[in-house]
């Protein structure tokens, strides 16, 4: 009586092994099929322009003259590396991109600590801060320039007013460190939003019980800030800037419409300078190379990045 | 209740205390207003800047110093740039940008779904999708352009300056983003409910169609305006890849507005009409802000 028992189980419980193996196959099966499409579009639109990118880096392709497709081994690469406006230009893609993101910060935060308690009128000012992160960059660049111009711009004109005499400072175009601030201004305007809205919901998402015991405690404003309000936003400020980074460092839209550059070549960034090699002079061979050099830059950054502030801690 | 009990028994230094807290309370509340009321001011300023310039003549637009309020508000600008370029670019924009969110959506929604329900490819996949947005998108200018030139002179459609691959480009810019929200809405929808469907005997496609689909409503069309602002908006690809015929509205004002003072009017009437729907669209998914600016990593 028990050995039958037995067997019959032994027997049931294999084919319900079976079963479920096939159905977690089947299962398998189905993930992969869905997740194909999105696969073959990032091989074909991703990966393999990036190899044909790659091949191009070690040619040089001049379209201007005979397309000769010549190799030329790391010509590209050395040359990229004794190329002063690159390193002009990674310098000021850097210099914009952590200005920016720390003055972003501090105004985003700032802005987030006044208005996460209740205003009245929180419900319409919300939605009217957020309105620039929607813009095209290209038109808040048209705006700005506009705002800037020396001749016709409200910039200049409010200085005056301010200054009590007239100003007349030309922001665009004749002073590197003038134009970088201008575009500096531009960006925070745009992305500033993008800050505080962020840390707005970082700072909903801290539990109220902690406030009211640091106030039970009679902790400081500055206490109750730098022991409760900071930790608890360190994973939402790591995202923020994570994502920021990553658009910041791709600056081109705002050079383009700004300077172009200029003065000279003072004023470009890397993604102006590598379009400007390919799209406009037709070195295509250097201008891979620029990239490349450019993918490994940002892709050792964000790696340093993500293993430090965001160990841990899924996405 | 506290507040009505306390007055009866305190004494003078109590009553002096609570004012100067009451007083401080008003002076922060102040404070607050006035911050909120400098940031607002400087989000609209520059917005009304545009507006109001797409309404000068050029009397008033190039003048010194500059004129805030348009005297003879003329809709000229609107008419001129609507004629042809305008209207031009708002059709290839939409056309480009419907398109590649409709792609998009459908493609990263399955792949999204399938990263949530079956955990396909583990975290490596899902990160490998995400390490495809954080690329900079000028690493593929080079190779596109090159690779579209070549592609032009057999298949005239697939060449450089025409819809399909600026719809195909930014289908595949649109997908990290697109797979990573979806997945975040997906996982939020409770597995028991599709399993209990399955028992009853629909197929995975009916759960997804029918179960899981409606309920996710809300994030796919929060995703798709996402991607199609994304698309709106974008500049390198669509600057690097068309010339005259399938320039989108991004293009044309920059093409408009190439030195100081020209065109600004036109390009400022341009700007607001591409704008506006925008921001309209943009509101309607406010909630869900948050939720796409980090690909679903902060939740609003």
């Amino acid at each position: 009586m028990s050995v039958t028992s037995g067997s019959v189980t032994a027997a049931s419980e294999t084919h319900r092994v079976g079963r479920i193996q096939s159905f977690a196959g089947r299962r398998r099966f189905e993930g992969w099929l869905m997740v194909a499409p999105a696969i073959v579009v990032f091989l074909a639109l991703g990966i393999f322009p990036l190899i044909y990118s790659l091949v191009i880096s070690f040619q040089r392709r001049d379209l201007m003259r005979a397309n000769t497709n010549e190799w030329v081994g790391f010509a590209n690469y050395s040359k990229a590396l004794r190329d002063d406006r690159v390193w002009n230009a990674l310098q000021n893609t850097i210099g914009l991109t952590v200005f920016g993101i720390a003055i972003e910060f501090v105004l985003g935060l700032g802005l987030a600590l006044i208005l996460v308690d209740e205003l009245r009128g929180k419900r319409f000012i919300i939605p009217i801060l957020m309105l620039p992160v929607m813009m095209v960059p290209v038109i808040v660049a048209l705006i700005w320039r506009m705002l800037w111009d020396n001749q016709y711009g409200a910039i200049n004109q409010i200085l005056s007013w301010i200054a009590g005499h007239d100003v007349n400072i030309v922001w665009l175009l004749t002073d590197k460190n003038r134009s970088l601030v201008a575009i500096l201004v531009t960006q925070v305007w745009q992305w500033m939003p993008f800050m505080f809205l962020i840390m707005l919901a970082g700072l909903a998402g801290i539990s109220p019980d902690l406030y009211e015991a640091a106030a039970l405690d009679g902790a400081s404003w500055w206490h109750t800030f730098r022991d409760i309000t900071l930790p608890g936003l360190a994973n939402v400020i790591a995202v923020a800037i994570l994502f920021r980074a990553m658009d910041a460092f791709k600056i081109f839209d705002l050079i383009f419409m700004m300077t172009k550059g200029q003065p000279g070549t003072s004023t470009e960034t890397v993604s102006w300078y590598i379009y400007d090699r390919g799209r406009q002079a037709l070195e295509m061979g250097y201008a891979a190379a620029l990239s490349f050099l450019f993918l490994i830059f940002v892709t050792i950054v964000a790696t340093i990045y993500i293993s430090r502030f965001l160990r841990g801690h899924e996405a | 209740m506290s507040t009505l009990a306390q007055p009866i028994g305190m004494n003078a230094d109590a009553l002096r205390q609570q004012r100067a807290h009451r007083r401080r309370k008003r002076l922060t509340r102040a404070l607050r207003y006035a911050v909120v009321l400098i940031a607002l001011v400087w989000v609209l300023f520059p917005i009304y800047w545009i507006v109001s310039t797409s309404f000068k003549l050029p009397a008033e637009l190039l003048r010194n110093p500059p004129v805030w309020i348009p005297q003879e508000p003329s809709t000229a600008h609107y008419r001129t740039i609507m004629e042809e370029k305008g209207r031009v670019a708002l059709k290839n924009s939409l056309v480009i940008g419907v398109s590649a969110t409709a792609l998009s959506i459908v493609i990263g929604s399955l792949a999204a779904y399938s990263l949530a329900r079956f955990r396909t490819g583990g975290r490596h996949l899902a990160f490998w999708i995400l390490s495809q947005r954080m690329m900079p998108p000028i690493v593929l200018v080079i190779p596109f352009f090159l690779l579209l030139t070549e592609l032009g002179k057999r298949v005239e459609q697939l060449g450089v300056d025409r819809y399909p691959p600026l719809i195909a480009i930014y289908t595949m810019a649109n997908l990290p983003f697109v797979i990573w929200m979806m997945r975040s809405y997906f996982a939020g929808v409770p597995a028991e409910l599709e399993e209990s469907a399955l028992v009853d005997g629909s197929t995975r496609w009916g759960v997804l169609w029918r179960i899981t689909l409606p309920l996710t409503m809300p994030g796919l069309i929060a995703t798709a305006t996402f991607a199609f602002i994304f698309s709106w908006t974008e500049f390198l690809f669509a600057v690097s890849f068309t010339r005259t015929e399938s320039v989108t509205i991004p293009v044309v004002i920059a093409g408009l507005t190439g030195a100081q003072g020209s065109n600004w009017g036109q390009g400022a009437a341009l700007a607001c009409i591409a704008t506006a729907p925008v921001f309209v669209l943009g509101l309607l998914v406010q909630r869900h802000f948050v939720r796409g600016l980090t690909l679903g990593a902060v939740r609003g």
